[in-house]
């Protein structure tokens, strides 16, 4: 028996969001009589990150603090309509969408600032920390609270705003089968280093080096912790997760967690990570999504790396021992360093 | 069957509730006592969601009797940090440690009992003391990073 070591690459071009039908995202922005600012949403917080970055986008545009945001997404029985959270559209069509609805609501804030004040609502601007001043005059002030309670109170105005982003439906031409489903693309590339054991086909990876490229990293803390937990999942995808197959038949599948393997704390590669960015036109702030596309060249990469190691092309995911020993066998043994 | 009354410490509070005969401890604290930290993943031992500590060691509530519990220590995520949060929440969060944080209060809890026993763990020693955890999340390095640097910081409350 012997342990073969392989290299293999791949890149990726990741279209963010999709296109049946349409895909649109709506956002709510208002103030209340505190000045603090709501931002109601049905789209959905699964853990990556969206509340926080639809928040720092929402106070971004309001020009007020991110501690002033709060992010709701409670129930889409109240909240404007999203088509979901998934192909890492989240921070690119509800950012989006987010960023017109602040903007209405900004606009109506000074308009109720300036009536206070007594000047134009296009002399007025914003310091990001709760206040509102005439340009070039610092002194001529007044609180985002107290614009905002003279709002409510007086004035009798809602300081509010309705936003929507939609990519619309994209036909395809019947004379030249063309069509422009996504306007944002997302890049990545891999180089995963494998360990294959040829005596018991199992795969560990060693290492990890991975560029990513998302637009604007809006939370890097987040992105990057995003690109980790999801290249662990694409690795996950490519080695361990499947309930097939299961001998001497169906019935004795793989029922729950003790069966259906995925790569433990100790089974983790070192993964060394580039961001970079490249602000998208038509992102909010220039982002993207590293959603989904964090764990997608880890696929193709292992496969790869498994090919260089033994020369075995595995072709169903995920290559377990038992495929790269059948596929070993039937090419009569590790054949290491093979070209294309 | 009747139901049976429980005596027992949780989070350094004597508590008393019914429990159902054959009711395990996860349904007990999260129905019976109102603690809803322990989290049910599985129910059957395979994720480690429902850890909480008994007398100073990490079960799975899931798999633990409520009557096994009579006049012993529980120990859940409600009873981690005071005014301000325990040393290993703080280090959760400062690691990026949790993302949907299903898993987070099973995996604090495992962190707990090694910390107590073991202040200076090795990684392998973190490895092995959430090896019976799964996250779905992270690819669990932030949270490894997280438990080292708790046991770096020093503080034990
Ligand atoms: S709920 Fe107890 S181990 Fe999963
Ligand atoms: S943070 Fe989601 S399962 Fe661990």
């Amino acid at each position: 028996m012997a342990l073969h070591r392989g290299r293999g690459f791949a890149a990726v071009n990741y279209p963010i969001g999709m296109n049946l039908g349409g895909d649109p995202s709506q956002a709510l922005v208002h103030a209340n009589p505190d000045g603090k600012f709501t931002v109601t949403l049905s789209s959905i917080d699964l853990g990556q990150g969206m509340k926080s970055v639809v928040r720092q986008i929402a106070a971004e545009t309001l020009g007020v603090p991110v501690e002033d945001v709060y992010v709701d997404t409670a129930d889409s029985d109240t909240g404007p309509h999203c088509m979901g959270s998934f192909a890492s559209r989240g921070t690119h069509r509800v950012g989006n969408a987010v960023i017109q609805a602040a903007q209405e609501a900004r606009a109506i804030l000074l308009e109720a600032a300036a009536e206070e004040l007594e000047v134009d609502a296009a002399d007025l601007v914003t310091d990001g920390e709760g206040n509102i001043h005439v340009r070039g005059t610092p002194a001529r002030t007044i609180t985002v609270m107290a614009a905002a309670q003279a709002a409510q109170f007086r004035q009798g105005r809602t300081i509010a705003g309705r936003g929507i982003f939609l990519i619309p439906l994209s036909d395809v031409d019947p004379e030249t089968g063309e069509m422009t489903p996504v306007s944002c693309f997302a890049h990545a590339a891999m180089l995963v280093e494998v360990e294959v054991d040829d005596e018991t086909g199992e795969v560990r990876v060693l290492d990890m080096k991975s560029a990513y490229e998302v637009g604007r990293a809006l939370n890097p803390k987040l992105v990057e912790q995003q690109l980790r937990g999801g290249a662990w999942m694409g690795m996950s995808h490519a080695l361990w997760e499947t309930t097939e197959p299961c001998y001497p038949d169906r019935s004795h599948r793989p029922v729950d967690f003790t069966h259906y393997l995925m790569p433990g704390p100790g089974d983790l590669a070192p993964h060394h990570i580039s961001i970079l960015e490249r602000p998208a036109p038509d992102g909010p702030y220039g982002g993207k999504g590293p959603g989904e596309m964090c764990a997608n060249p880890v696929l193709p990469a292992v496969v790869n790396a498994i090919y260089d190691a033994v020369g075995v092309r595995i072709d169903e995911l995920p290559a377990t021992p038992e495929k790269i020993l059948r596929a070993l066998k039937a090419q009569g043994g590790a054949r290491p360093k093979r070209r294309l | 069957m009747p139901k049976k009354p429980i005596t027992f410490v949780l989070n350094g509070a004597e508590r008393a509730a019914f429990a159902d005969p054959g009711q395990n401890l996860l349904d007990f604290l999260r129905r019976g006592v109102g603690d809803l930290t322990p989290k049910y993943g599985c129910g059957q031992g395979g994720c480690g969601a429902c850890t909480v500590l008994l007398d100073g060691e990490p079960v799975l509530a899931c798999l633990t009797l409520a009557e096994a519990v009579e006049g012993r220590r529980v120990d859940t995520v409600a009873g981690l940090g005071g005014p301000a949060p325990h040393p290993l929440q703080e280090a959760f969060m400062a690691h990026f440690a949790a993302q949907c944080g299903y898993c987070t209060p099973g995996m604090l809890m495992s962190a707990k009992a090694l910390l107590d026993r073991n202040p200076r763990p090795t990684r392998e020693e973190v490895i092995e003391a959430i090896s019976g955890n799964l996250c779905r999340c992270t690819g669990y390095e932030p949270i490894i990073a997280a438990i080292l640097s708790a046991a770096a910081s020093g503080a034990r409350p």
